[in-house]
């Protein structure tokens, strides 16, 4: 029952909050900050908790926790919940961006102070739900339920244009909705009027057998859905609009988990709900992650908004994400978990900044900033920190997620692995830039402000560890989500080994007999998707000693993935 | 007639000595209070003799009527509209007609009418049914006669309505001619086998075309936005729901009963319908300045989605028809309840500006108002996103794929005038308090109640699903 306490305690807070909020407007924001600290110690507990057992091979199927309650059942739709080592690392960046973004809007709102906090703890509620729903329906039912406090959030507490982004932000959003929401339906009456059982519960949908033609209909809808909250590039566009009018809670939210509420989708429903299909479709979802990469990284540098150049390059590091999840081998899936946490927090310190910077000089045109590095030397410097991990600095989070990725990559296709590698070069001309153009050279504007005070220094300064924790010591986080990817690379190819990462010894032999040819058979082949014969572009000559070399020294800094 | 015949028939007889007490009762004395107390025993004592006429069913009485769990459902749904309009009237014709008692009179027999559509199963009872609640609210619409938009709507009601029936009635005629019968059992029966009959198709296609008008379907809605502006409220209000909702209940049992999809010129018309109305509906809605407008083309194209449901096959559409319905019915209420409520002496409050700020000022009735048009847009927690689900599962399961896209892109477009409100609700307004005057206190409990409801049915919908499917049980 505690996965429902992690629902139920924002909902009860926001509510707490926005009725405490009628009589003193600082009781919100100390009722939002204990509740966000009591969802921490709570997902930490049983991160703890459970942290052994998520280890090894466990005896009582996939999920460490469970909910199941009785809801709809004559639609065959349950109150199920379950927590598998995936959905518990989301859970965790929940609580901890969650509690980020509750200090960071102390001082930014000032009007309807409780309704704000309502709705930004309803919308981890909805978020946090999204993570735990193991019911189709229940899954759809969260994923429409966090809008709704989202376009308030944006609409009432959002900047210039606050409206049209928030309309932007929903439709966009609604209308992926309803196409999954078809999808979903399309799966259950398939799988019912094959089973006779009619169900939304996802371990009973899994492997549900259909003709190619309908999965891979389905999957597009499920997709496409999951596409725009990413979000991919061809229905990008009501990210940087949403992303520079939000509040900076707003904004944070947005980044660091809105949009890997899709990201989750895609590894958790999309491929493994249709296996085929998405090992047919990933070359093209290939392709597509890296138009973001590239995309997101040169648009990101055109921004004279530095809130609009932080948002824009949320589209180019979600394409590494986009492009982890559909090479699906699991040295792949860890970097974009990877990814997905670093970026969420890097980029939400980002955000963080920008909303400081913009409550201090009430712009956020970088043509009127320069040289604040002396005017805020604390904030100067906390800035510089998170553009270095944004560029991917070895020995930060982000470094850790990305490489994984490529090298994930690299085993399926070369070609992609370039051009994805290129976006990192473009993230550290935009990275660069940021700190240039308004930390460094003169104060022309002779800007005066009050530098980072204890409470923001603390947020800084927590997600800074975190960072660092994970660029040298990511282990944690592999050892918590390796049962749950190897589960799902299962599902995801029935009578594929999970061998695709060799175990250590092996490579070591091999590469100490020097027997590697050209004719070594491909029993390393990356990925299920692979397997399938289906990527037509499979970078197949497993001949590259030193590509070996180079990937086992990496696992041996790493800690080892296995 | 047996004492059985009676009891099944109970609800629609206490309705009409309601009717007849009402008028009585204004021949004696005029007192408002009172005439809405009996208009509201009347609705509460049909109300409750549902429940023994539910022991007897599926009985039909005479060869017009039958009483089923599906009639007796429908009626349900109408006599609870009919209590909500009652309440919102009250207060809404205190300030400002001198005469309000016959309003009573008239929307009891709208009842009445609307209740023997929802259990005709012959062309004789569906268009007697179809008549008395139609003249009652030629009345109604125009009730409010200082107001000159109120009688140009009752009017244009009035010729449009009149033209429909005409339509109506000649349908009927051609498919009598060609089937020989006009009990609905045999004509679904026969309608297979003289399947390319053109004195049957044209029948059905002019029938299609009154049942079309009353519906509101696309490209038969032009009346329904001047008819919902210029009508007072809470008459607005029992339009969008009990005479739509009685319409759409007659059309599910007329041809709910043929199989449609392999009859393929009505379905291919419907179909049309559908998506014209489904589009035609939302798109309009956008250039609107005037709420009550912009509800009337919602309500467009909510009958698209319901036609949708309608088109799908088995026990599945019933039952998503009839939530779909119902979530509509409390829905369209709580919202033309919130417009009545803040309607003053003189104007419905109907103009963008006029709910400009009235989250500051009035923070439950924007709330309820939001709410409803969330759910509008089928958001969940509300009964309209169990609706919308239902509608769109039974879509599914039938392979109406197009039509299920297409409601999903409408639906998509839809939230865009939604929000529009939602947005203007929450803008920061006028100053003044008390820019709306006082809300009547009933009305307000009325729309708080609503707002339960919508909940309840969003949250816990098994308890309706369970009641629909007993009550479908009787038809498939």
């Amino acid at each position: 029952m505690i996965l429902l306490w992690l629902i139920v305690i924002p909902l009860a807070g926001g509510a707490i909050a926005w009725y405490a909020g009628r009589f003193r407007t600082a009781w919100p924001r100390w009722i939002s900050l204990i509740t966000m600290l009591l969802m921490s110690w709570v997902s930490v507990n049983i991160w703890i908790l459970h942290y052994a057992s998520l280890k090894e091979m466990d005896l009582h199927g996939p999920w460490i926790l469970e909910v199941r309650l009785s809801w709809i059942p004559q639609l065959g739709a349950g109150f199920h919940l379950g927590a598998d080592g995936l959905s518990l690392i989301f859970v965790l960046l929940t609580a901890f961006l969650g509690l980020a973004a509750v200090a960071s809007s102390w001082t930014e709102i000032r009007e309807r102070v409780g309704f704000f906090y309502l709705n930004l703890l309803w919308i981890l509620a909805g978020i946090i739900g999204v993570f735990l729903a193991i019911d189709l329906f229940l899954f759809y039912f969260f994923w429409e339920l966090m809008l709704v406090p989202m376009y308030f959030l944006i609409a009432l507490w959002g900047h210039e244009n606050r409206r049209y982004a928030a309309f932007k932000f929903f439709i966009f959003t609604q209308a992926g909705g309803l196409l999954m929401l078809i999808s979903i339906l399309g799966l259950y009456f398939v799988h019912g009027k094959a089973a006779g059982d009619y169900s939304f519960d996802y371990p009973v949908l899994l492997g549900t057998s259909m003709s190619t033609g309908t999965e891979f209909w389905l999957m597009l809808g499920f997709f496409v859905a999951f596409a725009v909250k990413l979000p991919v590039v061809p229905v990008h566009n009501w990210l940087p609009d949403a992303h520079t009018e939000a509040p900076t809670a707003g904004s944070v939210v947005l980044a660091g988990l809105l949009l890997k509420t899709g990201a989750y989708g895609l590894i958790r429903f999309v491929v493994p709900l249709f296996p085929r299909a998405s090992a047919e479709f990933a070359p093209a979802a290939m392709i597509l992650a890296v138009i973001g990469i590239i995309y997101g990284a040169v648009t990101a540098f055109g921004q004279s908004d530095l809130k609009r150049l932080v948002a824009y390059t949320s589209v180019s590091h979600m394409g590494f994400v986009l492009l982890g999840v559909f090479v699906w081998s699991e040295l792949a899936l860890q970097g974009a978990l990877m990814q997905i946490v670093c970026h969420g927090l890097a980029t939400g310190a980002l955000f963080i900044i920008v909303g400081a910077l913009q409550e201090r000089i009430h712009t956020r045109d970088m043509g009127r900033m320069s040289g604040l590095w002396e005017a805020a030397p604390r904030m100067a410097a906390a800035a510089l920190f998170f553009a270095l991990a944004s560029l991917g600095l070895p020995g930060l989070g982000n470094f850790v997620g990305e490489f994984l990725v490529l090298l994930g990559a690299y085993k399926t296709s070369v070609a992609i692995t370039v051009v994805a590698a290129a976006g990192i070069v473009g993230a550290t001309v935009y990275s660069l830039w940021i700190v240039q153009r308004v930390f460094h050279g003169p104060n022309e504007q002779k800007w005066k402000i009050p530098d980072f005070s204890v409470r923001e220094m603390a947020i800084m300064l927590a997600m800074m560890l975190s960072l660092i924790w994970l660029g040298i010591y990511p282990q944690p986080v592999f050892n918590t989500s390796k049962l749950a990817i190897s589960n799902l690379k299962m599902i995801a190819a029935p009578g594929a080994t999970t061998e695709d990462i060799r175990p250590a010894p092996e490579t070591e032999k091999r590469l100490a007999d020097k027997s590697i040819s050209k004719t070594t058979p491909s029993k390393n082949l990356p990925s299920p998707l692979a397997k399938e014969g289906q990527i037509t572009f499979l970078w197949q000559r497993e001949d590259r000693r030193d590509f070996i070399i180079a990937y086992d020294l990496l696992s041996k800094s790493l800690g080892g993935l296995r | 007639m047996s004492a059985a015949d009676f009891t099944a028939l109970s609800p629609v007889i206490v309705i009409a000595v309601a009717a007849i007490a009402v008028m009585m009762l204004i021949a004696f004395s005029r007192s408002h209070i009172l005439t809405v107390l009996l208009t509201v025993t009347g609705l509460a004592g049909s109300f409750f003799s549902l429940f023994p006429a539910a022991g007897l069913v599926p009985m039909a009485v005479t060869p017009l009527i039958v009483i089923d769990g599906y009639s007796l459902f429908y009626m349900g749904l109408i006599l609870m509209s009919g209590f909500v309009v009652t309440v919102l009237s009250y207060s809404y014709l205190e300030s400002r007609e001198e005469n309000p008692e016959e309003f009573y009179l008239l929307l009891l027999l709208a009842v009445l009418g609307s209740m023997v559509l929802v259990s005709a199963r012959h062309f004789a009872s569906f268009f007697l049914g179809l008549e008395v609640l139609t003249v009652s609210l030629y009345a109604l619409v125009a009730y409010v006669r200082e107001a000159a938009r109120s009688n140009e709507a009752g009017l244009k009601y009035l010729v449009l309505a009149g033209v429909s029936s005409a339509f109506l009635l000649f349908g009927m005629a051609l498919v009598y001619a060609g089937l020989g019968t006009m009990e609905f059992g045999r004509i679904a029966e026969k309608v297979s086998i003289a399947a390319d009959n053109t004195l049957v198709i044209s029948g059905f296609a002019l029938t299609v075309v009154g049942i079309g008008f009353k519906l509101a379907l696309v490209p038969f809605h032009m009346w329904t936005p001047d008819v919902y502006e210029g009508a007072p409220a809470p008459v607005a209000a029992f339009i969008a729901t009990a005479s739509k909702g009685a319409v759409f209940a007659l059309l599910l049992r007329f041809l709910g009963g043929a199989d449609l999809q392999a009859y393929r010129p009505l379905f291919l018309i419907f179909s049309l319908l559908s998506i014209t109305s489904m589009l035609a509906g939302n798109l309009l809605a956008l250039f609107q300045q005037n709420v009550k407008r912009i509800l009337a083309y919602s309500s467009i194209a909510h009958l698209g989605y319901l036609v949708v449901a309608f088109l799908a096959e088995g026990r599945l559409a019933a039952t998503a028809v009839s939530y779909y319905l119902a979530a509509y019915f409390v829905t369209m209420l709580g919202a033309f309840g919130v417009v009545t409520l803040l309607s003053g002496k003189k104007d419905d409050a109907e103009s963008l500006d006029d709910y400009r700020g009235l989250a500051v000022q009035r923070p439950w009735l924007a709330g309820i108002f939001t709410v409803m048009l969330l759910s509008l847009a089928g958001i969940p927690l509300t009964a309209g996103f169990m609706g919308k689900f239902y509608v769109v599962a039974a879509g599914a399961n039938s392979a109406l794929w197009l039509l299920v896209v297409i409601l999903a892109a409408s639906s998509a477009i839809g939230l865009f005038y939604y929000l529009r409100i939602v947005a203007v609700l929450f803008m920061p307004g006028a100053e003044e308090k008390d820019a709306h005057g006082p809300i009547s206190f009933s009305g307000g409990f009325m729309t708080v109640c609503l707002a339960a409801v919508l909940f309840w049915l969003g949250v816990y919908p098994s308890f309706l699903i369970n009641l629909i499917r007993t009550a479908m049980s009787a038809v498939h």
